[in-house]
């Protein structure tokens, strides 16, 4: 077993280290205050090639296995995990087109994202559903030359920005998981409202919005696979971005965790450095293990999807273990940096906001750990 | 065009610096290596004059090292052509890797129609290369440039002298560029221009192949250290107001004597 990455791997980590160093940490403070959208980042991000990372080569992508995803990924949030939210949910919008989707409408819709910077949205979530998103309420009528699509949707990442909407709906609800489906929505398509932005507690740099639908035709060769594959479609979406999403957080912990080293080092207490105090010491070696313990559970999910083994388990563990880490070492490197590290002057308070979303989208910890349960008890 | 590219691979400027236990050099072992910085601007201009060029081509030359060829991915990444590395791991003067340098473009097959670089590197800080460079290969030279524009061939440049002025020079093909921080903004290197990399050609040279002996060797570095660290500073309390008084008398009295700054 080697855990080196290849030279080119570390090659990809070092430049978008070096990115992210410019242009995002610099700057990430003033867009979590004005909660502007990034977008200029977010385009100059696409045109290093850092964005849409799960399309393949055949479609004009970069061909990046998931491994490298998370790579890229988490040194994307080590710069800002809010900024970070809206560059992945580019990916896990393309996922169901990509996993779902025939080679029409693979070339459709995929392909305008590799010949310019375009922006889309993942719309699975509702307002009274979240992780009962089997319950999904939006619903898909047949009228025999096109889908109506009404209902509304929640949470919704890029939602004011997006050129292409990926909505899961209903054919009937009494279906169940069994009646979701999913299809692609175009940006300003008729009866598509798009709601105010919502004002969050962290990764305010990230667009998040609610939809509603309002009888909004869409022609029938939009519908990712058959009417009632769209559960399916997610499940899969979720097993490949999973280590996506914890690898984010791994970057968020990353990042805490070099600040309080960095804090430690230069504030002095008792005549010493407070790096020199035990105290200290032990937080920052809590820290160091969970990011490793983090990292290295990310990278197995991801090896794992790669070499197309079923890692639901273990990317599941990786969700909830790195964020569960993130929320805990960013909360410790604010009590490093002490009353400092509680003022908007010093970047840890933000990571503190920021890494707990984590451990609410894309399931929650909660959801993981059910998932888990049923996995290890099932064995 | 011609366009060569001269490059150094130079520690990170976060890297922790220790000299070796002879005081011959430092340690290598730990480093993490970048291109230099200043090398970048001269990478972006080649970049740049190859965009407005057509059949231009971008070769970057380095001497050094074979164990980490950063700088050198990094250019070709950026989107030069062709590489070639001069292989050693010794310490070379500036002289010994002007002539190194002079023998790899040489050993190209491509004549040279200009030759671009740093104006110094960030850790020897020697600002010679460049210079025995231009002399070796009988061609002008131009320092610190800040501003380059070409027109068909004639170039002008821009070139910083201290006081925050410029002098401007107008010069026609083969010259060596040296350039400055403020000439350009260096790009960054894509994923795909770091995949494209891997396929371009990157020739490794011998100091042999290139004619460089020992006997050419101009500097021995016989002692690297670390600077004296800074003494301690002095703090005051002057928090109790009634002793406020005495600590700034105090203070004075030391800027005086001590500090001899008043």
């Amino acid at each position: 077993m080697d855990f080196n990455l290849s030279p080119e791997q570390k090659e990809f980590k070092e430049h978008a280290l070096k990115f992210v160093k410019n242009e995002i940490i610099p700057v990430a403070q003033k867009f979590d205050e004005s909660g502007e959208y990034p977008r200029e980042i977010f385009q100059k991000a696409w045109e290093l090639g850092l964005i849409n990372t799960s399309i393949p080569e055949s479609l004009g992508g970069n061909g990046f296995n998931n491994l490298e995803a998370c790579l890229i990924t988490e040194t994307l949030a080590y710069g800002c995990m809010g900024m970070n939210s809206n560059f992945m949910a580019n990916d896990l919008a393309l996922l169901p087109i990509l996993i779902g989707g025939n080679e029409e409408q693979k070339k459709k819709f995929i392909t305008p994202f590799t010949e310019s910077f375009k922006i889309a949205s993942f719309c699975l979530t509702e307002p009274n559903n979240g992780s009962d998103a089997a319950g999904i309420k939006t619903t898909f009528t047949d009228k025999g030359d096109h889908w109506e699509v009404n209902g509304d949707k929640m949470w919704i990442t890029n939602a004011g920005y997006a050129d292409l909407f990926v909505v899961y709906g209903t054919i009937d609800p009494e279906l169940k998981h069994k009646g979701i489906s999913c299809l692609v929505m175009e940006k300003g398509v008729e009866g598509l409202e798009i709601g105010k932005k919502e004002d969050k507690m962290g990764h305010r740099a990230s667009d998040t919005r609610g939809l509603k639908f309002n009888k909004v035709k869409v022609p029938k060769e939009n519908m990712l696979g058959n009417p009632g594959d769209g559960w399916l479609i997610a499940m899969k979406t979720l097993d490949h971005s999973r280590p996506l999403v914890a690898s984010s957080a791994v970057g968020g912990a990353q990042r805490a965790l070099d600040c309080a080293v960095e804090y430690s080092k230069e504030r002095t207490q008792f005549g010493k450095p407070i790096s020199a105090h035990q105290a200290i010491q032990m937080m920052i070696a809590d820290m160091a293990i969970k990011v490793e313990a983090s990292r290295l559970l990310v990278h197995k999910a991801a090896c794992m999807a790669d070499n197309k083994q079923r890692n639901t388990d273990i990317a599941s563990y990786a969700k909830a273990f790195a964020a569960d880490s993130c929320m805990e070492i960013t909360t410790d490197a604010v009590q490093i940096f002490g009353g400092y590290g509680y003022s908007k002057e010093y970047p840890v308070e933000k990571l503190m906001r920021d890494a707990k979303l984590l451990q609410i989208y894309e399931g929650t910890s909660q959801i993981q750990r059910l998932v888990i349960a049923r996995e290890v008890l099932n064995k | 065009m011609n366009i060569f590219v001269c490059v150094k691979q130079v520690p990170d400027t976060e890297t922790k610096i220790t000299p070796t236990g002879d005081g011959s050099f430092i340690e290598t072992s730990s480093i993490k290596w970048i291109m230099n910085p200043y090398d970048e601007f001269a990478v972006e201009q080649a970049l740049l004059i190859k965009a407005d060029n057509a059949e231009s081509t971008v070769t970057v030359v380095r001497v050094g090292s074979t164990q980490d060829t950063e700088a050198l991915r990094t250019a070709m990444a950026m989107g030069a052509d062709e590489a070639f590395l001069v292989e050693t791991t010794e310490n070379l003067d500036s002289y010994m890797t002007a002539k190194a340098l002079k023998g790899a473009i040489e050993k190209s097959g491509k004549t040279p129609d200009l030759i671009l670089s740093g104006k110094q590197a960030i850790d020897s800080d020697a600002l010679q290369v460049p210079q025995i460079l231009a002399q070796m290969l009988d061609l002008p030279s131009v320092s610190v440039v800040v501003g380059f524009e070409k027109d068909g061939d004639k170039i002008t440049l821009k070139r910083e002298v201290e006081g925050g002025a410029l002098e401007v020079y107008e010069v026609t093909g083969p010259t060596v560029v040296a350039c400055n921080k403020g000439l350009n903004t260096p790009r960054y290197a894509s994923l795909p221009g770091i995949m494209k990399a891997k396929k371009k050609p990157l020739t490794t040279l011998s100091l042999s192949d290139v004619g460089v002996s020992d006997g050419d060797r101009k500097l021995k570095f016989s002692n690297f250290q670390l600077p004296p660290e800074k003494p301690p500073g002095k703090k005051f309390d002057a928090m109790d107001e009634a002793a406020a008084a005495g600590v700034v008398s105090e203070v004075v009295g030391l800027l005086r004597t001590e500090a001899k700054v008043i």
